[in-house]
């Protein structure tokens, strides 16, 4: 697909993919994700010993639903933030959330990247932005994970809490999901769901950072993505 | 109940005329109307206005059907303490039909039911306990020789409103577990042009129950419902947030155990399946028998009897609640995700592994052609 005016080195020059609020985003809600994921579990299932002594001389399991609760709220104003961005800035910071569906060439290139991750094909595609499995995977699984997290995980918090979270969400989602448990074992299972996630992610990262023909791991830190050869497609 | 019966023909009596015609005294009825607005919460202004409505208004006739249930929201009712339910039954409702109470009484007390929603045409409440089975048109209960789904339609159709006694008429309870063969389904799925008020449980409270009936009488309308339907002063918060154990919880200080030292101290029951976070009802502050108990004081942790599906929602010695996975195989959220996450690494590290292979085997120039 080599536009035949494009040299050798324009195709190698590097582009300027993930502006400083998507990257900063990008590592806020990573460590969110750990933290709410280990504090949520312990909160499902707190799994430590017997502890004795008056309630007044521990706060345990109150301080793990503290960092629960805040994490969450980093994770959530994080998300909203990225969500503006994603109107703002650069056509790169929409492909999480806009699939580029109803273009032939996104399909094509989403089985390409298939037979690439099936060892089918032995040359990798040449991407500026992310490629098609990529940008579903972040939108089905982690894009709607999130929300999903953010309205149930706050419809639980509110029926402690009240205020905005339970006008907001409390109201309509658990009777939605039949009760307070349904909701709670929703929430739970897809902490696992994100997880998935997120093991994915590490790992085909850093696959694609050896593998591929650009840079995979330094580009969420510096922002710019460089190419390791000169062709165009 | 004959007097109840023939009550009914007559010009309808005001509960003060009830009363004193029963015996009461004019100080006996004050203190009644004083203890019922401390039942209920109100300030002491509002001892004078239950008096008021008492002296002026006509009881309120009541007709309460049973349909597949235990009759376990009858035992409780009549175990409330404040107000007594001998005090709601004789001087505050006018309790036209109750089929448990009038077997003997035959045709008789099934006539009731045509009478009064003709007589007092949205001026009744329809109390229901227990729910219909909808399943082979609705033989599965089958009361005066016809399916209860048909009399609770009928009779629901002039009623002022209804009220739904117990997790069976809020929410299907024991029979609409699954598989629910009888296809039972809660009453709000068959009655919906009425206004409904919900008071879940297995049984419900007592002093709940006579509340809740005390408030209709009193201010001559229904309580104020939450989203689900529920009285909101009985069901707007969780066990768990009133619960004189919850300090325990926040301390992360947990029974482990049935006989081990949290036990004894009175720890939380968090880890042994309680179902006080996720339980709306007033055990924790109304508690049960006139203020003695509940489940939790007694050791036991909640097992969510107020909640829709409780029964699905097991088991009841368990944090986390199993889902049906189908093949009758049952897990947990943890043991569903634990099992997908360790499938997701295994099949990281075949694929890595496969990569590396690739990797460092390729042919030079191939992949990276410069």
């Amino acid at each position: 697909m080599s536009a035949p005016d494009t040299n050798t080195a324009e195709v190698h020059a590097p582009v300027y993919v993930y502006e400083l609020p998507v990257r900063l985003w990008h590592w806020v809600t990573a460590p969110c994700i750990i933290i709410l994921a280990a504090t949520g579990y312990l909160i499902g299932n707190p799994a430590w010993p017997l502890i004795a002594g008056e309630p007044f001389h521990h706060y345990i399991m109150g301080d793990i639903r503290f960092i629960h609760f805040t994490a969450a709220y980093i994770l959530g104003i994080g998300f909203l933030l990225r969500v503006y961005w994603a109107l703002v800035g650069n056509r790169y910071a929409r492909e999480i959330f806009i699939l580029a569906v109803w273009r032939k060439s996104w399909w094509h290139e989403l089985f390409q990247t298939l037979r690439w991750y099936g060892f089918q094909k032995s040359e990798p595609m040449r991407e500026v932005g992310h490629n098609p499995v990529a940008q579903l995977a972040i939108f089905a699984v982690f894009v709607l994970g999130v929300i999903f997290q953010l309205v149930t995980g706050f419809a639980l918090y509110g029926e402690g809490a009240g205020g905005w979270a339970h006008t907001l969400f409390t109201s309509w989602v658990i009777p939605l999901l039949g009760g307070s448990m349904e909701v709670h074992t929703w929430h739970h299972l897809a902490m696992w769901y994100i997880l998935l996630f997120v093991i994915a992610h590490i790992y085909l990262v850093i696959r694609e950072d050896v593998m591929s023909r650009q840079t995979m791991v330094s580009t969420m830190i510096s922002g710019w993505r460089y190419f390791k050869d000169g062709k165009s497609s | 109940m004959e007097g109840e019966i023939i009550s009914v023909a007559d010009k309808p009596q005001t509960f003060y005329e009830l009363m004193r015609a029963q015996g009461t005294s004019r100080r006996s009825f004050l203190k009644f109307c004083s203890l019922t607005a401390a039942a209920l919460g109100l300030e002491p202004v509002y001892a004078d206005k239950i008096a008021h409505a008492m002296e002026t208004k006509p009881r309120l006739p009541v007709l309460w059907l049973h349909g597949l249930e235990c009759t376990c929201c009858s035992e409780s009712f009549i175990r409330s303490g404040n107000p007594l339910s001998s005090d709601v039954i004789l001087k505050m409702i006018s309790l036209d039909y109750d089929d448990t109470l009038m077997t003997a009484a035959g045709h008789d007390a099934e006539a009731i039911l045509d009478e009064i929603p003709n007589k007092y045409p949205g001026e009744y409440i329809l109390a229901v306990e227990g729910n219909p089975p909808l399943n082979e048109d609705g033989m599965y209960c089958i009361i005066g020789g016809k399916p209860f789904v048909e009399r609770l339609k009928s009779v629901a159709a002039n009623a002022k409103a209804v009220i739904a006694w117990g997790a069976c008429a809020s929410w299907g309870c024991v029979q609409a577990a699954k598989p629910n063969p009888t296809q039972a389904v809660p009453i709000d799925k068959v009655i919906t042009d009425k206004p409904i008020i919900k008071v879940p449980g297995c049984p419900p409270i007592a002093e709940v129950m006579t509340g809740v009936i005390s408030y209709i009488l009193t201010f001559d309308r229904l309580p104020e419902l939450d989203s689900r339907g529920r009285p909101a002063m009985f069901y707007g918060q969780r066990i768990h947030d009133k619960c004189y154990r919850r300090p325990h919880f926040d301390a992360g200080e947990f029974v482990q155990s049935w006989d081990d030292e949290g036990a004894r101290k009175g720890y939380c029951l968090y880890k042994m399946g309680c179902k006080g976070p996720t339980t709306y009802n007033a055990c924790s502050t109304v508690r049960w028998n006139g203020g003695v108990s509940f489940p939790i004081q007694s050791g036991h942790g909640c097992i969510g009897c107020s909640e829709e599906n409780f029964w699905d929602n097991g088991p009841f010695y368990s944090r986390l609640a199993n889902i049906g996975a189908g093949f009758g195989i049952e897990a947990t959220a943890d043991q569903i995700g634990g099992t997908a996450a360790a499938a997701a690494l295994a099949g990281v590290a075949a694929h890595a592994g496969a990569s590396a292979v690739k990797h460092f085997t390729r042919k030079p120039g191939e992949g990276d052609k410069q």
